[in-house]
């Protein structure tokens, strides 16, 4: 598959295609901490029973029907972790992840922005608070001069936006568009014949050239999330960089789409699949770039909220309310799976569709903020979360 | 907002930007025949100063030519030439990157439109490396200032402009008879005289012979350059020109300057050359085929004004078949990102992001297959959708559509952009993704990547 894609990608790298990427600019001052602390966001609502299947729950099979996982890698003899994920799992036996279930925000609707809007401002519902959790988070962290906080991005968004300044950065070479992005695409082109058979044969290249791909030794080579739709290894590998740089940015914000699986998200194989593959692959490649600073490093991914339990009508999932989180990390005390765990009967379920949410998400963000940051509780409480007093720090999250 | 609004921003414009819909929809017609009432502005240097013109830049040319020389002869070579040609780059570039940016802002987008559609028609292309310095001030100096004249007179100052000269060969044209061809034994180069019926005036079907290319090659001789720069670059010389009268098509012309003049003007109000110029016209603006009854009209308007390019937008613009709603023509490359950028109003910043965001828009295109002013042959960028629709193109436009989205700001509200952009033309699937996207990043890359925004 040397085509001309090959060659265009190749002027992409030198540059052509970066659209208005600043080169990145550190004084290297020193900083006030040497943790580090990143946040992955999971926009378009994560699967929580795809990517943390309850295995061991008695419903678990018969509701989530041809979407069940079947082959899941354990965790704890109840709860086991898609099989795409197997960095993850490494890093679970090396006790340097844990897992969250029945986990949501505040919010209780289905709105993706609206969804967004409060896991980044942490506000009790939307458009209650203008800026990002995480920027508010900077100022009593000593973060907040432009040179400590990272965004992932072309311009930071909400999380890390506000007074506090921050930098952004993207590589040269911008993630492919995800499959989901590019199968919701096929379907605006349904009413336009001559678009959608131009993508379908691109597509179809591209998957030729996945295929192609497909044994492992190639596979590892290109970094493990090396397929051709949207590659995270480039993105998080240079995150991990900068963040390594002993003078270099301790925060950092991380930005991940494509889970908005409404159509054929597939269970063990499939398009869900392929996403968290490509996930797996940039986590994996965070960690080998952040190399020594792993040890003093937290992450923590989260979604704006989970999917509906059944399946519905086109092989997907719907927008539901409780689901999965993670946090990973040298720091973090790992080897464990944290769920208020209702079960999936009808009667367990919220609106009769959704897992609950057992765990505000604002419970698990202020407790790493304060044992790995250190952050005190009164900036917790007062402007980092306000009005979050019902959502009290979770503990035990760092190792002592 | 009207529809008419919409699609007079959209078809007969650039891409509506914030507030245009509103404007046009006032009145769709009059809006873009207002436009072009007074002089359609040029793009300017994006770090201010000014573009040299066509006489200044063949004096550098040859100042150039003859350092080459010397350095040849005193067996030195490489490095004028490599000084020549990084300039060269440099120079088209910021003549491209000045294009762009007018487009994205100009308040006239039908006249940019008409002088788009002009430059691809009398083509000069950049690819050529004796053209390259000079397409921008070609358009300058002899499309911009005619796209409401008389059809006839932008034929000669295409003609007669130093980048034509050079571009299809005839600035070496030297009539075989004439006193310089005996005193040389340099010949005749035809390249000009049968581009000039077959792409610019006749077309190829046009009914001309050998002969006539011939005639018209020697009607052409002694048409060069003036090393001093003068009369905007284009001298005629007598001791080049191939002596005695020409027959062309059943007419003579005497060899002089004049009789030149007078061989290009009845070529340029020739019944083949409306019949051409009509369909070309219909193509670009109403269809990729477009109804023989539009086609018929441009062409009864071409005859009876004797080519007034005014008049003729005039008639597409009156003819109801251009205003008919639904899927129209694919946007080319340059058209798809400079709507991109009108609808995201863009570009934004300092004078450094600005450089950056232009030129970011420049290299899309090319990544899409097009760069404006420089294609691959004097026909020009092809016309209709098909050129512009095959698979790697339309996964790279929306791959620039996801790239684009994702670098405006998150807090954008990308249904109102929608609302503002597209107005009635926006497709209910499309807002419904678009709602559904899982960021607003991803709804204003689905809006962009869209079929209606696709094509106009």
């Amino acid at each position: 598959m040397t085509t001309r894609r090959t060659i265009l990608k190749t002027m992409a790298a030198a540059g052509a295609l970066s659209i208005w990427d600043a080169p990145i600019r550190y004084a290297f001052a020193s900083a006030a901490t040497d943790r580090r602390f990143v946040v992955v966001i999971q926009r378009g609502a994560m699967d929580g029973l795809a990517a943390v299947p309850p295995h061991g729950d008695k419903d678990y099979s018969s509701v989530r029907g041809s979407l069940a996982i079947a082959n899941p890698l354990d965790l704890d003899g109840f709860f086991g972790l898609h099989p795409a994920l197997t960095n993850v799992k490494a890093m679970y036996d090396a006790k340097e992840a844990a897992v969250f279930q029945n986990i949501c925000s505040p919010y209780r609707d289905r709105s993706h922005f609206d969804g967004q809007n409060v896991l980044e401002t942490g506000g009790t519902g939307p458009h209650v608070l203008q800026d990002g959790w995480l920027n508010r988070a900077l100022t009593p962290l000593g973060l907040g001069d432009g040179e400590h906080a990272l965004a992932v991005a072309q311009t930071a968004p909400l999380l890390l936006s506000g007074p506090a300044r921050t930098t952004t950065w993207m590589p040269a070479v911008l993630p492919a568009p995800d499959e989901a992005f590019l199968a919701r695409t096929r379907q605006l082109y349904a009413r336009d014949p001559a678009l959608l058979a131009s993508l379908n044969s691109a597509m179809d290249m591209q998957a030729q050239a996945q295929n192609a791909m497909d044994d492992p030794a190639a596979r590892g080579a290109m970094g493990g999330g090396g397929n051709g739709y949207g590659n995270l290894t480039p993105l998080f590998t240079g995150a991990g960089k900068l963040l390594a740089a002993a003078e270099g940015p301790r925060v950092a914000v991380l930005d991940t789409g494509g889970w908005d699986t409404h159509f054929n998200q597939g269970s063990s194989d499939g398009q869900l699949a392929r996403r968290l593959q490509a996930l797996d692959g940039g986590l994996d490649a965070l960690k080998t770039a952040l190399g020594s600073a792993w040890s003093k490093t937290a992450i923590v991914m989260a979604t704006e909220f989970g999917r509906t339990v059944h399946p519905n009508g086109s092989g997907g999932t719907d927008h539901g309310t409780g689901g999965a989180a993670f946090i990973m990390g040298g720091a973090v005390a790992g080897g464990a799976v944290h769920a208020e765990w209702t079960g999936l009967s009808a009667a367990a379920l919220q609106d009769g569709r959704d897992q609950p949410a057992r765990t505000d998400l604002r419970a698990l963000f202020k407790g790493l903020l304060a044992e790995h940051m250190g952050v005190s509780n009164a900036a917790l409480q007062s402007t980092i979360f306000p009005d979050s007093a019902g959502a009290a720090p979770l503990k035990g999250l760092i190792r002592a | 907002m009207s529809l008419e609004g919409a699609i007079a921003a959209h078809r007969f414009g650039l891409g509506a930007r914030p507030g245009e819909i509103d404007r046009a929809s006032r009145d769709p017609k009059t809006w873009l025949l207002t436009q072009i009432n007074t002089p359609a502005e040029a793009p300017v240097p994006l770090d201010g100063g000014s573009f040299r013109t066509g006489g200044e830049l063949v004096v550098e040319m040859l100042q150039y030519q003859r350092e080459q020389a010397m350095a040849r002869r005193n067996g030195g070579g490489g490095d004028p030439v490599k000084k020549f040609f990084q300039t060269r780059v440099k120079m088209f570039n910021d003549e491209l990157a000045a294009r762009y940016a007018h487009g994205f802002t100009t308040d006239k987008p039908f006249a940019e439109r008409l002088v788009w559609f002009w430059s691809n028609h009398f083509v000069v292309s950049a690819q050529n490396p004796r053209a390259t310095t000079l397409v921008g001030a070609f358009e300058r100096e002899a499309i911009r200032p005619n796209i409401t004249g008389k059809f006839e007179d932008m034929v000669l100052a295409a003609t007669s402009h130093p980048a034509m000269l050079l571009y299809l060969d005839n600035a070496q044209s030297v009539g075989p008879d004439s006193t310089a061809g005996q005193r040389f034994g340099k010949g005749r180069n035809e390249n000009l005289g049968r581009e000039l019926m077959e792409l610019y005036t006749l077309g190829v079907d046009g009914g001309y012979t050998q002969a006539d290319v011939i005639a018209m090659a020697n009607i052409l001789t002694g048409w060069t350059l003036n090393p001093a720069g003068q009369n905007n670059g284009f001298a005629y010389y007598e001791n080049r020109h191939e002596p005695g009268d020409v027959t062309l098509r059943g007419r003579t012309y005497p060899p002089t300057l004049e009789g030149g003049i007078a061989a290009i003007k009845d070529l340029a109000n020739d019944p083949a050359t409306a019949r051409h110029i009509a369909a070309k016209l219909a193509t670009h603006f109403i269809a990729d085929v477009p109804p023989p009854a539009s086609v018929a009209r441009l062409e009864k308007t071409f005859k009876e004004t004797r080519g007034d390019l005014r008049a003729l937008a005039h008639a597409i613009v009156e003819d109801p078949a251009a205003w008919t709603p639904g899927a129209g023509k694919m946007r080319t490359p340059v058209e798809y990102v400079t709507a991109g950028y009108r609808m995201l109003d863009l570009p934004k910043g300092d004078s450094a992001a600005t450089d950056k965001q232009v030129r970011g828009a420049l290299a899309a295109a090319r990544l899409m297959g097009q760069v404006p002013l420089a294609p691959p042959a004097p026909k020009g960028w092809p016309d209709t959708s098909d050129a512009w629709s095959g698979p790697d193109a339309v996964l790279m436009r929306i791959e620039w559509a996801k790239q684009v989205g994702h670098a405006m700001p998150p807090t954008l509200d990308a249904a109102a952009i929608a609302e503002m952009g597209m107005g009635p033309l926006l497709q209910p699937d499309t807002k419904t993704l678009m709602a559904r996207a899982e960021s607003q990043s991803d709804a204003l890359a689905f809006l962009i990547c869209s079929p209606e925004f696709q094509r106009r």
